[in-house]
């Protein structure tokens, strides 16, 4: 969804998400890590299922929830990129039973 | 832990850094607590790095960007503590201000507290607008700055305002195609626009700055769609097509990725929490604080500078942050009124030099009003909860007078949130509904925390 400009090449920083290695500049959150591995939807809401993706890239709208590092529902718009750092989509936001 | 700092301020955007800046030279014991990583707020993020690393990305991102490198110096070098990953969930006195910092809860005290925690954009609830690929162009500028990245494919923008225009031109000098900008801004907005032109003028740079960026996406052949009667988006896993009707006709366009804005608004949970007085303001179409010329908010200690107190615009916020620094200076005694006044003159003179481009922008860019409160039933208006304009609407059927009746009903605003996405557009909802004022409705009553907490972070919070 997102491509790396020629100028962000230069020493990279690796996380997995979903088990797949991605690559991306220093500095990048793992929101914008989603972008660039296409990584899309990052999760499906609690209430209807829906398909959901980061929005604002700045914490607030929330949108951009998963796992990192095994702690579910984190931010990942505000968590920086870090190497070896294990993001998981969230299938469906679980933590909260509805009937 | 029981150190008390004079002046504590948080958000390290504009506002913030020239408040530390002028906070610390008049010998405050100063703190700037900030959620990002490195100084400059949303307009000026990433931009050490990118300066250091980064020509291309510098190039792309303009002049304007580039400029704010000289006030994060200054803030860099000024004697302020700076608190980066700093995330401020609550503030009250006299427990001071609790933030998250690591993973670990932590309180800072301060006689004086500035907020100035910036804007966020508008929400623009659009039919279709959960689905991913469809962003807000803030979000596309945030990507860009700190990591380099440019939407692929298909890329089309909807929406009013500079900012938009901005985005359209930074995607231009980085080679990303915009298939088409779907300008949503009012008819007439134009001709009511003129009368502020010679008010615009006087601000410096302002207006030729934006007909260069209209001037240069015209040469580049980007269409323009105006006069845009509706604007759905379409798409299952991801938003695939941007339906445009215009002239009573419907227009298909594909789209991979959607950015959308409408305006800045400020981003005030903090203000709201701390229960500080809001007001309506028409011409910007939001609520603000309360304040005086110098910030002053309701609550006595308390203080707004930047677009959190009222969105003016980068140059604009630094001079109130300021001011803001000065009047806390007066009140803490460490300078009296004449020096305040004196040290003032500048400022003010540069904000008010600023503030001329203001009112043109306002009546041109004003969001309309399907645009803010939808009239489809279907529209979601609270992404969290999936709460949607008719299940809004029904609520005021049902004799709901506001928000804070209204979300028992149908949990809207009561997501993770917090109501930050929703909150404006259910004013606009229930204030059409009912044929009553918006700052009559009334906005959510916000509760700490203002960002979610883990439960054990709290409970090992250390109050000595």
């Amino acid at each position: 969804m997102f491509a790396s400009l020629p100028d962000a090449a230069g020493p990279q920083v690796a996380v997995t998400v979903d088990g797949k290695t991605v690559a991306v500049p220093p500095g990048a959150s793992v929101a914008a890590a989603l972008l660039l591995a296409g990584a899309v939807p990052s999760r499906t809401t609690a209430v209807s299922a829906a398909p959901r993706a980061p929005y604002c890239m700045m914490g607030v709208c929330f949108e951009c929830l998963v796992e990192i590092d095994g702690v579910a529902e984190r931010q990942a718009c505000m968590v920086t990129a870090a190497e070896g750092m294990r993001v998981r989509r969230t299938p469906r936001s679980s933590s909260i039973e509805r009937s | 832990m029981s150190e008390c700092y004079d002046f504590a301020i948080i958000g390290a955007g504009p506002a913030g850094m020239a408040a530390a800046i002028t906070a610390a030279e008049l010998g405050l014991r100063t703190a700037v607590l900030d959620e990002q990583e490195a100084p400059g707020g949303q307009i000026y993020r990433a931009i050490e790095r990118v300066t250091q690393n980064h020509p291309r990305r510098l190039a792309i991102l303009g002049d304007d960007y580039a400029a704010g490198l000289a006030l994060v110096r200054a803030f860099r070098a000024c004697s302020a503590d700076y608190l980066p990953g700093s995330t401020v969930w609550q503030v009250e006195q006299p427990l001071g201000i609790l933030y998250s910092a690591r993973g670990k809860s932590r309180r800072l005290r301060s006689r004086r507290t500035l907020i100035a925690t910036g804007a966020m954009e508008r929400p623009m609830p659009l039919a279709g607008w959960t689905l991913p690929g469809v962003m807000t162009a803030g979000a596309a500028q945030i990507a860009l700055k700190s990591a380099g990245a440019v939407p692929q494919g298909r890329v089309v923008l909807v929406g009013c305002g500079p900012l938009l225009l901005l985005l359209a031109w930074q995607l231009l000098q980085a080679d990303v195609r915009v298939c088409a900008i779907v300008d949503t801004s009012t008819s007439g907005a134009r001709r009511r626009a003129a009368r502020h032109l010679p008010s615009a003028l006087m601000a410096p740079g302002h207006v030729g700055k934006g007909l260069r960026y209209i001037r240069m996406l015209r040469e580049a052949g980007i269409p323009m769609l105006n006069h845009v009667e509706n604007v759905q988006l379409n798409g299952k896993e991801r938003v695939q097509e941007v339906v445009v009707t215009h002239g009573g006709k419907d227009e298909r366009l594909g789209a991979d990725v959607v950015l959308l804005h409408q305006g800045l608004v400020p981003n005030a949970n903090l203000g709201w929490a701390l229960r500080c007085e809001h007001g309506w303001n028409e011409a910007q179409r939001c609520f603000v604080p309360r304040t005086d010329a110098w910030g002053l908010a309701s609550l006595d200690e308390f203080q707004f500078a930047g677009d959190c107190a009222g969105i003016g615009g980068a140059h604009a916020a630094e001079q109130t942050g300021r001011l803001a620094a000065l009047e806390a200076a007066h009140r803490l005694a460490r300078i009296d009124r004449a020096e305040r006044d004196a040290r003032a003159r500048a400022p003010l003179g540069a904000l008010r030099r600023h503030r001329r481009i203001r009112p043109l922008l306002e009546a041109l860019y004003r969001p309309g009003d399907r645009y803010v409160a939808p009239e489809q039933d279907d529209v979601i208006v609270c992404r969290c909860e999936e709460a949607s304009a008719g299940d809004i609407r029904r609520t005021v059927a049902l004799g709901c007078p506001g928000p804070n009746q209204m979300k028992a009903f149908v949990r809207c605003g009561m997501g993770p949130c917090q109501g930050r996405m929703c909150g404006l557009t259910v004013t606009e909802l229930m204030a059409a509904a009912r044929n009553v004022a918006p700052g009559d409705i009334g906005y959510y009553r916000i509760r700490p925390p203002i960002k979610p907490l883990a439960l054990g972070e709290l409970a090992a919070l250390e109050l000595e």
